[in-house]
């Protein structure tokens, strides 16, 4: 066999940020045709590393070769003129733009008059060449979330790129879009492109990825051919052991009735009704799951409980009072707490520190007040407190919050909600974005929790864990819960199908 | 040919942040030179009486303070709205509100005591300013209207207002045909430091920055508006009622340039007149970037503002024409906000590599 030459070869990167070590003296490479997943727990440095490769960080030291040539990569343009795009969890697309625009949007191509019918069609056959049928005239608004990441693609291909990287490409995700989005990647490799692919999913990677390196405190710690490895071994690779999925032991007792929603009707962002007549109960004691593809109102209905969005008729009984009227505040003096969706934005403030932070919602409690003045020397306690309680990886309290890494952010949110002692906890999608490791610690949050009586309602998208963790589940389509089941009674096909709309009807439903 | 770049900086970086006013400003003055030399003038001459003539004797350091005192308060009001993202650019009309209410109220009292005229004509002050702040403030959080443009209107309404009133019904009998408002009872004028035109305004000025900075670091109230500032989502999410604040900042901010105007009546002009500021409420947005909305920054740029203005007066006196102080007021200010660029960004060189 001829020795090959990688695409692009990484070595000795090392990278320094305030107080850590993002990367550590690492060799990386990607060879054409080659679907590479990157791998590691959260913090590991994959983002850093990706970044760098992206003309986005400059490394403190480290050469870059891509085919066989030293480069120096000073800005991502830089770096997409040798062939290397970047695509982001947050998609960088102007919204009232048309896919045709947003693609040659920035790129080189400055032809007077351009032919607006000419480069539509152009787009569309280059598309159709890597098996992806879009309309280029529609608008990005028009266009789900796997729709804009497919036109992410495209503008990055069609400006020549040949290594394609994608952060955490699947986690917002449906599980047919992922299927599409693993068509195309496969599709790329076949024409000689090179794939990085960096997730938490281990299924994924041996699904989809050729080849694996792993990471673990900005030193690579292991890679291999998939083919040579398996899911334990990938794990103990990441995190230097075999990770033990607690499981509730035994029979829960399930307790009284807390929370009652019924006839919840509550309108999404586009003002189209995303929550329709749902009702369902929550009790003591139990973690009750929602399970559902990803927009069919679970946010809108986490939401609503959370006294963040209007609701438009039906009632929130908590412990037999109706609190539909009751603003966030009261709610959560109450004891109801949330975790949304977004965590940078709405649970965590971008750009304040991790103290500050960490009293968000309970800044206004005496305990932090000393006179007219907040306490600074108890919030700090405070924030040292949360950080050892749930384990959080963090230099400093007094960095941004955005320091943190996925895994760590998420710890502090849940755990801070968790501070305030809540009866009822809603949280979504606990753990998208977190590494195995990670998610072990969430979960073991939420039985500690139920363990100590409070109400879980957890909107989940990995069914696997649904059946891990939950006690029972709800199925939600099109903004009602179409039927909740005890998890010791069902199976992943039975939630699989009513998910996508196979009828209930009383004790049966039917195949689709 | 080598071409340049622009790259956005991964971490703000303290030190480009700490260099880059004052590089700017000794590139404005290598430029200034330039200018002056092509303009016909002696430029180490110029220099050295804008120097002297801000900085270099006692009273020229107390004229720099007297102009700096408005852009001191101006510039701490702004800072407020601009940390909840708010672009209140209507300081200036504030400031002329506050003048007018604070002459209103100090010559229709009449004379009596300072300890109480005082505090009165600066409640007035604020109301006015607070009042001119408020009507942005309240169509933002109710109307979603732009507050940048209503403050900017706003202005324009204050301004002529005063005109109206200094060319008609307030206008002094005694003051000969001149569009002043009568003198201010000696009980509301400002105490002045010695012979200086120092007054009062400065100590208030200082107090208000130690009060903003408390405010925003230590009590509940600022840390929603760093909240708010941040992330409206998070705000709600914590319970921070968002109208309310917004409402609130714009009526505080527009009440501390209310005070700008009041201590320009009551310390330096001691009447309400056309042209009471010379734009110190649009200065003061600049003052306010450059100093990062850090209250006590504000204070220091301030001060370098103020002394550029009497410097422009000064030279003057060689025979350099107002319009080359204003061209030299604006190659300092392209400098300086040339300079935030490099905050941000760095610049990098890029060779032409064959093929
Ligand atoms: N801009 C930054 N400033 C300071 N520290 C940073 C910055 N970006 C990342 N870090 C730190 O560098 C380390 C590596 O972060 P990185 O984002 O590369 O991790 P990751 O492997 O992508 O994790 P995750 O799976 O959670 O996304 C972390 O400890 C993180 O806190
Ligand atoms: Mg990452």
């Amino acid at each position: 066999m001829l020795k090959r030459i990688p695409a692009i070869e990484m070595s000795g990167i090392s990278k320094r940020f305030p107080g850590v070590s993002a990367n550590d003296n690492i060799n990386f490479k990607v060879y054409p045709g080659e679907i590479h997943a990157l791998l590691g727990e959260n913090g590991a440095g994959k983002s850093t590393l990706m970044s760098i490769l992206a003309g986005l960080y400059r490394p403190d030291s480290g050469k870059i070769k891509i085919k066989g040539e030293a480069v120096k990569l000073r800005s991502p343009g830089n770096a997409l003129e040798a062939g290397i795009g970047m695509i982001y969890q947050h998609f960088r697309l102007v919204s009232n733009f048309t896919i045709a625009e947003n693609i040659i949007l920035g790129t080189k191509n400055k032809k007077i008059g351009i032919n607006k019918e000419q480069i539509e069609s152009d787009i569309r056959s280059f598309s159709s060449s890597f098996g992806m049928e879009i309309n280029p005239a529609d608008k990005i608004y028009q266009l789900s979330l796997g729709e804009q990441q497919r036109v992410e693609i495209l503008k990055m291909l069609y400006r020549g790129c040949e290594i394609l990287i994608m952060d955490e490409p699947t986690t917002v995700l449906t599980p047919g879009e992922v299927k599409e989005l693993f068509k195309i990647l496969r599709t790329m490799a076949e024409q000689g492109k090179g794939v990085v692919l960096i997730t938490h999913k281990l299924d994924e990677v041996m699904e989809i990825a050729d080849y694996v390196t792993v990471l673990r405190s900005g030193k690579v710690v292991g890679d291999g051919q998939i083919s040579e490895l398996d899911k334990q071994s990938l794990t103990r690779m990441m995190v230097g052991r075999d990770i033990v999925h607690s499981q509730a032991e035994g029979k829960k007792q399930i307790g009284e009735l807390i929370l009652a929603v019924d006839n919840l009707n509550v309108k999404g962002v586009r003002g189209n009704r995303a929550v329709s007549n749902l009702s369902f109960n929550l009790y003591k004691g139990e973690i009750l799951a929602i399970a559902g593809v990803a927009g069919n109102g679970q946010k809108e209905l986490i939401e609503a409980i959370a006294g963040l969005r209007e609701i438009e008729s039906g009632s929130i009984e908590y412990e037999g009072e109706e609190i539909q009227h009751y603003n966030v505040k009261a709610r959560a003096v109450l004891g109801i707490r949330t975790v949304p969706e977004d965590r940078i934005g709405m649970g965590l403030v971008p750009n304040i520190s991790i103290m500050d932070n960490s009293i968000l919602r309970s800044y206004l409690q005496d305990e932090f007040k000393k006179g007219f003045l907040l306490d600074y020397p108890k919030i700090k306690e405070y924030a040292r407190q949360i950080i050892s309680d749930y384990n959080i990886v963090c230099s400093d309290i007094h960095h941004p919050v955005n320091y943190l890494s996925g895994g760590n952010l998420q710890k502090l949110l849940l755990g801070r909600e968790i501070d305030g002692n809540p009866r009822v906890l809603a949280a979504a999608y606990p753990v998208r974005g977190l590494d195995v490791a990670a998610s072990e610690d969430v979960y073991n949050l939420f039985f500690h929790e139920r363990e100590k009586g409070t109400a879980i309602l957890l909107i989940l998208e990995d069914l696997e864990d649904v059946f891990r963790i939950a006690d029972r589940v709800a199925v939600m389509y099109q903004g009602s819960i179409k039927k909740i089941l005890e998890v010791e009674n069902t199976s992943i096909d039975e939630i699989g199908s009513i998910m996508l709309g196979a009828e209930v009807m009383g004790e049966q439903y039917a195949e689709v | 040919m080598p071409k340049f770049r622009l790259i956005r900086r991964e971490e703000n970086s303290t030190l480009v942040g700490l260099m880059t006013p004052i590089l700017s400003i000794i590139m404005a003055f290598v430029l200034g030179w330039l200018v002056l030399d092509l303009a016909g003038f002696n430029p180490a001459l110029v220099y050295r009486k804008m120097f002297s003539g801000s900085l270099g004797t006692y009273y020229a350091v107390s004229e720099t303070i007297v102009k700096a005192i408005p852009l001191m308060l101006a510039g701490l009001a702004v800072s407020l709205a601009f940390k909840m993202k708010l672009w209140n650019i209507g300081a200036e009309g504030q400031i002329y509100m506050g003048a007018f209410a604070a002459s209103g109220v100090a010559v229709a009292v009449g004379d009596g005591s300072p300890f109480l005229l005082i505090p009165l004509t600066m409640l007035a002050g604020f109301i006015a300013g607070a009042a001119w702040g408020f009507i942005p403030g309240m169509l933002r959080a109710y109307g979603q209207v732009n507050e940048t443009i209503i403050t900017l209107m706003l202005n324009y309404v204050a301004i002529y207002w005063v005109d109206y009133l200094v060319f008609g019904p307030w206008k002094d009998p005694k003051s000969m045909g001149f569009p002043l408002a009568p003198i201010l009872p000696s009980g509301a004028q400002l105490p002045v430091l010695g012979d200086s035109r120092v007054h009062l305004g400065l100590i208030f000025a200082l107090i208000i920055a130690v009060i903003i900075y408390i405010l925003i670091q230590h009590t509940r109230w600022g840390y929603e508006v760093r909240v708010l500032g941040e992330s409206q989502a998070a705000a709600r999410y914590a319970g921070i009622n968002v109208a309310k604040n917004i409402m609130l900042v714009m009526l505080i901010s527009g009440g501390i340039a209310g005070i700008a105007g009041m201590i320009e009546v009551s310390g330096i002009t001691h009447r309400l007149q056309q042209d009471l500021s010379p734009g110190y409420g649009y200065t003061a947005i600049i003052v306010a970037w450059l100093a990062r909305l850090n209250p006590f920054a504000i204070i220091l740029v301030a001060f370098l503002f103020g002394a550029l203005i009497v410097g422009g007066y000064a030279i003057q006196i060689v025979g350099v024409s107002f319009a080359i102080t204003q061209v030299f007021q604006g190659i300092v200010l392209f400098f300086l906000l040339a300079g935030e660029l490099f905050i941000k960004y760095r610049i990098i060189l890029i060779k032409e590599e064959a093929g």
